[in-house]
């Protein structure tokens, strides 16, 4: 199969181009903007839909994020060896995903319904956060689309034969332009809604997704610090410096 | 023994008149921000009264604080780290912001500007949150005054318990009220709830004196802290998206000021100082099984700053010299061990809270007095604090998990002082067994009295300076308060700040202006769109430093100050405080 110039744009560039922008971006809002790193929670205005949403969304999301990367990382041939035949390894991923592409739907309508609805919180978003609604929505209807139409329509298509192996090539560097080619339109709008996702994520305030406080369940409970950590915390100013 | 020291604030009940000169101040200086209108790290609440956020000290409700488990360790009320992980998504006990109150301003604008009519115009209360009008229902100390009213007195969680207790406790019919004020500020705990709820780490308390602070580079906004404390003391900045707390002005501290709120008390009835503590023992402290014992436990973990060997192991732990000698001067450590008659808030929260309380005497005084008795003479006095059951009962479950013992014990020491000064004041013969009856000689009462009373500035207030090592750095230690709309504010000013955003430049000092912030907020002053009447701000939040548009005539630039000949220099460092020029 050939590949057009296009595709080497939009598979084998474009990709790169995304992870220099989620890392280059995620480091810098990091090292510059820590004080914006924050979930900039509106439950202090609105609570009753916030407490069905949030939780719906975000779990939902992280199953399907579990789904990706399964169905992203770990080849077919892998899971035919230990036994998971191809047709019980759709229907797993059609439900599982399809419950878990729901929820997260269904869990964010209802958090842009409150958005919209509930004065102070329709006053506290920024259109930053609307540009990151758009996609974020976008991206999860697009996905659960292809889940969908892929089954329905009996096309059977198999991102495992086109999408994972290209996106795991993306990896050594090598990417396998011509399969990702060869997948169905459904996948390429996903994929691209995906990667404009992640390129806009370290600009908006889904980072807050990446300082998860795992590290909470080992700390001991009560943290001292010391003032203003040391001597060296702080540039010392002109005329105060260390001899 | 591990000593670590501990700032700590008395209050005495007594003297408060309830003005509300520590909030407003302290608003002033640290929450007269967008995003925080409706914070008050200092608040002054009437008593009985529901208190600030509604009803806080409910428990049940709330879910602050520690518990005893079955095991006899201490646990989080609101679930321990997995429990916080789990409902991470949606905080199943935040308060709402109508638990505080929906914070406004008025429409002034229309005051002048207005057609010409018959009726006079009027300033709409609007919302601070959505620019809409609306009607205020309540405030922070909405019930002022109206504390044992039977509307609002019936709400507190307390004479709610009472009562549950026993049918008549808590009478709140009109003869029988009574009311104090309880000015309130964070407890910079021993053992902070808050900090343990925290799951990014961002919340600690500092080794040296032990405030506890919010990091505003580490908060992402999960408030837990918030559930957390049962104080309701930690509160969240809807516009940052970060919590933010009572700071115990620790650019003041550190530089030997009393915070905020003591230096502009008008009854000067806050004393600052250090404890010495053992930081071992604040664990099985705080566990105790009976919520009683709490008091006497959180007194027994403070040290004696006199005891040599407590000395020594403060050395030991690298505690300067002049913070031990600040230590043994302690006034806070005095009225809470020496004398014992600071209590604690709430002990049974479990966080060992480091506000103390002297409680107010002059309710069983009122009553003496209205019923015709002497109110100053110690035996009417004695007998009426034991007879009478409010208000002793009431503070018992204010200060001492609802043991009387102590209250009883802390008002006879108050009375016993106000007998025995009325017989010196009067020139009479002292009677050393007033004194003697409360377990004190007449040397102890008069120095007693002498600090309660009459103390001056320095005495009131011995707070030693940051460490003399890193006295280079003491220009107020900023520790990332500094943000635009964050605690410290000193943000960037209105001309753009450092190349990369707020953390890529030097850090401006803390506590040197609001000025900028103000500065910024009052230029929006046109009430013309909502975008702009959201950041409104209250008029009385103008300290007089900013300019608001209109005002004065529009600023003139360095260039045409010179061009007309009688400028001053603009000054060359970007960095001195008030930024005149920036
Ligand atoms: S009173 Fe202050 S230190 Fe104590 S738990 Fe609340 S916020 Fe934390
Ligand atoms: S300034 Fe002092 S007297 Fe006035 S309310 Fe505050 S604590 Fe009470």
């Amino acid at each position: 199969m050939t590949t057009n110039w296009i595709d080497v744009l939009l598979w084998g560039v474009l990709p790169y181009v995304m992870v220099v922008v989620l890392v280059g971006g995620t480091i810098w809002r990091y090292r510059y903007d820590r004080f914006g790193w924050t979930t900039r929670s509106s439950e202090l205005h609105e609570s009753r839909l916030l407490r069905i949403g949030s939780p719906l969304f975000h779990f939902g999301l992280l199953v399907v994020i579990v789904g990706h990367v399964i169905g992203l990382v770990i080849p077919a041939s892998w899971t035919a060896a230990v036994g998971v035949t191809q047709e019980a390894y759709h229907v797993q991923a059609l439900v599982l995903g399809g419950i878990a592409g729901f929820s997260t739907l269904a869990g964010i309508a209802i958090l842009i319904y409150r958005r919209r609805t509930t004065g102070p919180v329709f006053s506290a978003t920024t259109r930053n956060d609307k540009v990151m609604y758009v996609v974020l929505v976008a991206a999860i209807v697009a996905g659960l689309a292809t889940t969908l139409l892929g089954a329905a329509g009996g096309e059977g298509h198999d991102y495992r034969a086109s999408v994972s192996p290209w996106f795991r090539s993306l990896f050594v560097l090598q990417p396998d332009i011509a399969s990702m080619a060869a997948a169905s339109t459904g996948f390429h709008v996903h994929t691209l809604i995906g990667m404009a996702l992640f390129v806009i994520w370290p600009f908006t305030r889904l980072v807050h997704a990446f300082t998860a406080p795992l590290q909470y369940l080992f700390r001991p409970y009560i943290v001292y610090r010391s003032r203003a950590g040391g001597p060296a915390a702080r540039p010392a100013r002109r005329g105060w410096e260390r001899v | 023994m591990r000593v670590m020291a501990q700032i700590g604030m008395v209050m005495n009940l007594d003297k408060c008149i309830g003005c509300h000169t520590c909030s407003v101040t302290c608003k002033q200086a640290w929450t007269n921000r967008g995003g925080v209108e409706y914070v008050w790290f200092n608040n002054v609440e009437t008593r009985p009264g529901q208190g600030y956020p509604r009803r806080y000290a409910d428990q049940e409700r709330w879910r602050g604080g520690w518990v005893r488990n079955r095991r006899g360790r201490l646990q989080l009320r609101a679930g321990g780290r997995w429990r916080k992980l789990a409902t991470i998504f949606a905080n199943p006990v935040l308060p709402h912001i109508s638990d505080y109150y929906e914070p406004w301003t008025y429409d002034y604008e229309t005051l002048t500007e207005a057609p010409l009519g018959d009726d006079f115009p009027v300033a709409q209360p609007r919302s601070l949150l959505t620019g809409e009008p609306m009607q205020v229902e309540w405030s922070a100390n909405w019930d002022d005054d109206l504390g044992g009213g039977p509307e609002v007195g019936a709400q507190d969680p307390v004479v709610e318990k009472l009562r549950r207790e026993s049918e008549d406790a808590v009478k709140l019919d009109y003869e029988r009220a009574f009311m104090f004020f309880l000015p309130r500020i964070c407890e910079h705990c021993l053992n902070p709830s808050c900090v343990a709820s925290c799951p990014s780490g961002a919340m600690y308390k500092r080794a040296e004196d032990g405030i506890v602070l919010v990091d505003q580079d580490q908060c992402r906004g999960w408030r837990m802290c918030v559930t957390g404390c049962p104080y309701k003391k930690v509160y969240f900045n809807h516009r940052t998206g970060k919590a933010e707390k009572c700071t115990f002005c620790y650019p003041r501290v550190e530089v030997g000021l009393p915070t905020v709120c003591s230096e502009t008390c008008v009854g000067r009835l806050r004393y600052i100082g250090l404890f010495l503590y053992d930081v071992d023992r604040v664990g099985e402290a705080a566990a105790v099984p009976d919520e009683q014992d709490l008091y006497e436990a959180q007194l027994d973990i403070l040290l004696d700053p006199a005891d040599p060997d407590v000395v020594r192991a403060a050395r030991r732990e690298g505690i300067p010299e002049d913070w031990i000698a600040a230590a043994q001067r302690s006034p806070v450590y005095k009225l809470a061990k020496e004398y014992r008659v600071a209590l604690p808030l709430h002990p049974e929260f479990r966080t060992m809270p480091m506000v103390w309380y002297v409680p107010p005497l002059s309710p069983v005084v009122d009553r003496l007095t209205e019923t015709g008795h002497d109110g100053e003479s110690a035996a009417n006095l004695f007998g009426a604090v034991d007879a009478l059951r409010i208000p002793v009962e009431y503070l018992a479950e204010l200060f001492t998990a609802g043991d009387p013992e102590p209250v009883r014990d802390v008002l006879n020491t108050l009375a016993a002082m106000r007998a025995f000064m009325r017989d010196v004041t009067l020139g009479r013969e002292v009677d050393e067994s007033i004194p003697a009856a409360v377990g004190m000689d007449g040397a102890q009462i008069m120095e007693m009295y002498r600090l309660l009373a009459i103390a001056k500035y320095d005495e009131r207030y011995v707070i030693p300076t940051a460490y003399e090592g890193e006295a280079h750095q003491l220009e107020e230690l900023a520790c990332s308060l500094d943000f635009e709309g964050g605690p410290g504010m000193g943000g960037e000013g209105p001309d753009g700040g450092p190349p990369f955003g707020e953390a890529s430049g030097r850090p401006v000092p803390v506590s040197v202006e609001t000025f900028h912030a103000l500065a910024d907020r009052q230029t929006a002053d046109d009430f013309g769109d909502t975008e702009s009447r959201r950041g409104r701000v209250n008029l009385l939040n103008w300290d007089g430093r900013g300019r608001p548009e209109g005002l004065f005539p529009p600023r003139r630039t360095a260039a045409e100050r010179a061009r007309d000949g009688n400028g001053s220099p603009p000054p060359d460092d970007g960095d001195g405080p008030a930024g005149d020029a920036r």
